[in-house]
């Protein structure tokens, strides 16, 4: 299908990307925040509007597709992932989006998330992570932290949860970024990066649900302590936090420790300088490992970015390659390529 | 000595031997030489589900079995004239199926104490007369392949394996066939292992040899090639038909194909052959599991992809959730179902027809499509199409049902002209002017808008929409008319397909109403019946849903109706229910196909001897 040249791509607005439906989410819902960064980023995400298509599962998050104005289509649950494949695999040319909660994608759907991590498959996932099952009313979801007392855990659960950028990262996704609902410049900033990555992008944006899983990233939006508990990811930046930008965080072989920058022993040069581009994903795994670690801040920003070709990009060049040498098909060749017999 | 020659109208042979013995191989060969001769032919493989049960025991037989004529057929035959028996386990198993008097190739050298063994023999059967019905043929088949390779530099094993084309040439011999098709496939086949290829090929001669100069063989037989329709013809089976009848109907219609798919037995060499055609820009994608098969489908369905997923019994199941959502998004998608023996796992790599009902009601909600079934391995090219253009003049998912006889089975099939072919042409929506998603024309289909069209951007999903405009609605009066239209539209389906036929008169006092892969051996049964004067019709249906516009007319007439299936009685369930006709069943659920001589039995026994002789 032949699509329009960027070139006399039309100067778009925010408004261009909002449909006329009425949003539905509750009051307060961190889901509004998302929507609002998504529309207004998307003029920046270097696409026409009509190639652009939203593709989600079943959740709150999920009727997102609904409230933009590009195509858009809403799944079942777990399967925007697979959804979102064919669509880009059938027509390359398309950028494909995925909006998926976080029961959504690491519940029922986690085996298409890995997969399509594996992959490379050049789709976005922004993944609405609530730790908690919204559309349902209240279970506790994946992410949901061990003991957490839900409608279906009233003595706490017993499982353990996951973690998105771990997983993300073992299945071998080029891209992952974790942002927050209340920091709408970084996530505006998470997405455009996501949009321009060539491969599977996953952007993890921590979203309260006021009604069910209220204050779940409370320290981290909170004024009073976010400086203390959110560690901004700069690539070519040591990683530093805190009030005062005191704190810093140094390798031990493995093993990352907070350091007092003040204390007269440390300085910013004793600290762990980011690299997202780092081929080797050694690194990165240790940063995902954060919020599993207690007195460990919480990163945001860009952990990884490697580049890898991608899935539908080798496909459709097997198919060329195969045209080159074999011509392309036709219905005789199709049909006679092996013994034939003449009845008169 | 020249040899005395006799000329038979048709023959049924089955190798069979261990699964290490190449017989699928052996069988395939014959196959095609004998497609080459010119005779109508039709297949049927058999093989273990396990890939390698040990070696000479009962549950690690695999056999071939092949139908060839010189008038037409239908069926790969009921019972083997001859049997190609390469060891004691072989025998035990095929015996049972054997025509009386019927003749049995042995390899005498497999005949020792452990093979019997393992055969469960207490005592050899070439030697206790247990066989004294049979026309035994016993020939020391190792020692003779191995007596002809001795100056081979190849290792004993090696040489061992060349035993099934010794068999394969003395069969060739046997049945008056020409030897260089398969001279010709091993030059291809062994290209690169040029010492095997010439073990195997002068071990093909040897056989053929020896049945010319042997004195066992006093006669040879003939099977003239067969009277069929003028034109070119291929041998082809089920499985491939559905592959080819894809990509004809991509070409037809321009789309791209699109197959989301997760292999299981006996579907999986649907993926595989299609997986060859990359130059037709065929997309294969191998999903993670039928789910995301069946959920890749519908995206690219939504991009404009002719979309198909392809699978076998539990596959089915699992796709369930989503065949209901390309259904209430109104999108083209094809699932073709080759049905297997089931529940769950049940006889995976065994035929059977229990699907329908699956295929007619396995969703939640009131969830009509379209459902169409083959009715040979041929068909199976037909069947692919025709769900094609179902799927995209009506914008609906198609459930196609082929089954496990039909995928493994072959037969010849005419190559019918490109232009011959139905036409498909399919367009999209482009202009943005009054458009809506759930517009609908007079078939009441909507339109095909897909991404990267401009002005055309909207979201469709699983959630009910209201009519025409395609926005989320709650309406209960809504959701109560968008339930009939959907209805409304698969049964508008029944004004374009054909009615049904009837083979025979009015005056028939039964009626055999089948569906699928039963088709052949109800034609030579029915055949066989007509002639003995019984007085029976025949009408077979191609579509399930919506049933063809006369059916009821066609029932109406017959006072007797029998519905013979490879299952406890689905269609006859859907028969009774919607019709209120009461019939007579026929079921068999063994992982086999109907014989002939069931079916033939059963209209006797129906029609009691009263018109016959
Ligand atoms: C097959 C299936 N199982 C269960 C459900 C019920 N269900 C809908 S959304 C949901 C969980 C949603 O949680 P999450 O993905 O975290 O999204 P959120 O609503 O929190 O945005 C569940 C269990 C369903 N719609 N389909
Ligand atoms: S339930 Fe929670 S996640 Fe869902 S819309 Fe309401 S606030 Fe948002």
């Amino acid at each position: 299908m032949e699509t329009k040249n960027l070139e006399t791509k039309p100067k778009y607005t925010a408004k261009d990307f909002s449909s006329d439906v009425d949003v539905k989410w509750c009051p307060g819902c961190g889901d509004y925040s998302i929507l609002a960064q998504v529309q207004r980023t998307s003029p920046d995400f270097g696409e026409l509007k009509e190639n652009i298509v939203w593709v989600s599962g079943i959740g709150c998050s999920s009727r997102f597709p609904y409230y933009m104005n590009t195509y858009g289509f809403h799944g079942i649950h777990g399967r925007a992932a697979a959804i979102a494949t064919g669509v880009k695999l059938a027509n390359p040319k398309l950028q494909v989006w995925v909006a998926t909660g976080d029961g959504d994608s690491l519940s029922i759907g986690g085996n298409h998330f890995i997969h399509a991590c594996r992959k490379n498959m050049d789709i976005k996932i922004v993944l609405f992570n609530n730790k908690i099952y919204g559309l349902t009313k209240g279970q506790y979801s994946p992410t949901s932290e061990k003991g957490k007392i839900t409608k279906s855990s009233p003595y706490g659960t017993v499982d353990f949860p996951f973690n998105a950028s771990k997983l993300a990262d073992a299945a071998g996704a080029t891209f992952f970024a974790r942002t927050i609902d209340r920091e709408p410049k970084h996530m505006q900033e998470m997405l455009k990066r996501a949009a321009a990555h060539k491969g599977l992008a996953v952007v993890e944006v921590y979203q309260n649900c006021p009604i069910f899983n209220d204050g779940a990233y409370a320290p981290l939006t909170d004024k009073t302590s976010k400086e203390d508990y959110v560690l901004y990811l700069e690539h070519g930046k040591p990683l530093v936090f805190g009030k005062n930008k005191d704190k810093g965080i140094k390798l031990d072989g493995l093993q990352p420790v907070v350091i007092d920058l003040n204390d007269g022993k440390h300085s910013v040069d004793d600290c762990w300088v980011h690299d997202e581009f780092d081929t080797d994903p050694t690194r990165g795994f240790i940063l995902a490992r954060f919020i599993d670690m207690d007195h460990m801040p919480t990163p945001i920003g860009v952990f990884r970015q490697v580049h890898k070709p991608t899935y539908d990009e080798e496909y459709w060049n097997q198919v060329e390659y195969v045209k080159s040498k074999k011509g392309a098909g036709d219905y005789n060749k199709l049909m006679y390529s092996v013994n034939t017999w003449d009845v008169e | 000595m020249a040899k005395a020659s006799k000329i038979v109208e048709d023959v049924t042979v089955r190798f069979a031997g261990d699964s290490g013995d190449g017989m699928q191989l052996t069988g395939t060969q014959f196959t095609e030489t004998t497609a080459i001769v010119g005779n109508d032919l039709s297949t049927l493989p058999d093989f273990p589900a396990e890939i390698r049960a040990p070696a000479g025991s009962l549950s690690g037989v695999s056999g071939f079995q092949l139908h060839f004529s010189s008038s037409e057929i239908q069926t790969p035959g009921d019972s083997p004239d001859v049997l190609v028996a390469m060891n004691p386990a072989a025998l035990k198993v095929n015996l049972p199926d054997l025509k009386p008097g019927g003749t049995i190739i042995v390899n005498t050298d497999s005949f020792d104490d452990k093979n019997l063994r393992l055969a469960k023999y207490n005592s050899n059967p070439l030697e206790d007369g247990s066989l004294s019905n049979y026309n035994v043929i016993p020939i020391p088949l190792t020692q003779m392949t191995m007596e002809t390779l001795k100056d081979m530099e190849l290792s004993v094993k090696d040489k061992e394996k060349c035993k099934n084309f010794f068999a394969l040439g003395l069969m060739y011999w046997m049945y008056n066939r020409p030897i260089d098709v398969t001279l010709k496939w091993l030059e291809t086949k062994f290209k690169n292992k040029p010492e095997i290829m010439e073990a195997n090929k002068k071990a093909l001669m040897a056989g053929y040899n020896f049945g010319e100069t042997t004195e066992i063989f006093t006669t040879r037989f003939e099977v003239k090639a067969a009277e069929l329709p003028k034109g070119k013809y291929r041998n082809i089976s089920g499985n491939e038909a559905t592959a080819l009848g894809f990509v004809t109907a991509s070409l037809k219609s321009g789309l791209k194909l699109f197959l989301g798919s997760y292999p299981i037995t006996p579907a999986s060499e649907i993926l595989h052959e299609l997986s060859k055609y990359k130059e037709f820009d065929v997309v294969t994608f191998q999903a993670e599991d039928e789910i995301a098969g069946i959920s890749s489908a519908i995206g690219a369905s939504f991009a404009g992809a002719l979309a198909i997923t392809t699978t076998s019994g539990p596959g089915f199941s699992l796709k369930s959730e989503a065949l209901g959502l390309a259904l209430i998004t109104e999108l083209p998608l094809i699932v073709v179902d080759v049905q297997r023996g089931g529940p769950s796992t049940g006889l995976p790599t065994k035929t059977e027809q229990a699907d329908l009902l699956q295929a007619f009601f396995g969703r939640h909600g009131e969830a009509p499509l379209a459902i169409i079934a083959a009715k040979s391995p041929a068909d199976c090219f037909y069947m692919a199409i025709e769900a094609s253009r179902i799927a995209t003049k009506y914008m609906t998912p198609v459930v196609l049902l082929t089954d496990g006889y039909l995928a493994m089975g072959s037969e010849p099939l005419r190559i019918p002209d490109f232009e011959e072919l139905p036409d498909i042409s399919v367009k999209f929506r482009t202009d943005p002017e009054g458009f809506y998603p759930y517009l609908r024309d007079e078939k009441l289909s909507r339109p095909w808008a897909i991404p990267g069209t401009p002005g055309l951007e909207h979201r469709i999903g699983g959630l009910e929409k209201q009519n025409i405009y395609g926005s989320i609605s709650y309406d209960p009066d809504n959701h109560e008319e968008m339930v009939k239209i959907r209805k409304q539209k698969i049964d508008n389906i029944a004004n374009d397909i054909p009615e049904l036929k009837v083979d025979g008169s009015d005056t028939d006092e039964l009626l055999i109403l089948s569906w699928g892969s039963t088709y052949g051996a109800i034609k030579e049964a029915l055949r066989n019946a007509r002639k003995q004067g019984y007085k029976v019709a025949h009408a077979h249906l191609t579509y399930l849903n919506p049933f063809p516009r006369n059916i009821k007319d066609v029932l109406d007439k017959y006072e007797k109706v029998l519905i013979p299936e490879l299952n406890t009685g689905q269609l006859a369930l859907l028969i009774k229910g919607r019709f209120l006709k009461d019939v007579i069943q026929l079921n068999k659920v063994k992982g086999r196909p109907f014989k002939v001589a069931e079916i033939e039995n059963k209209i006797y026994e129906v029609l009691g001897g009263t018109n016959g002789n």
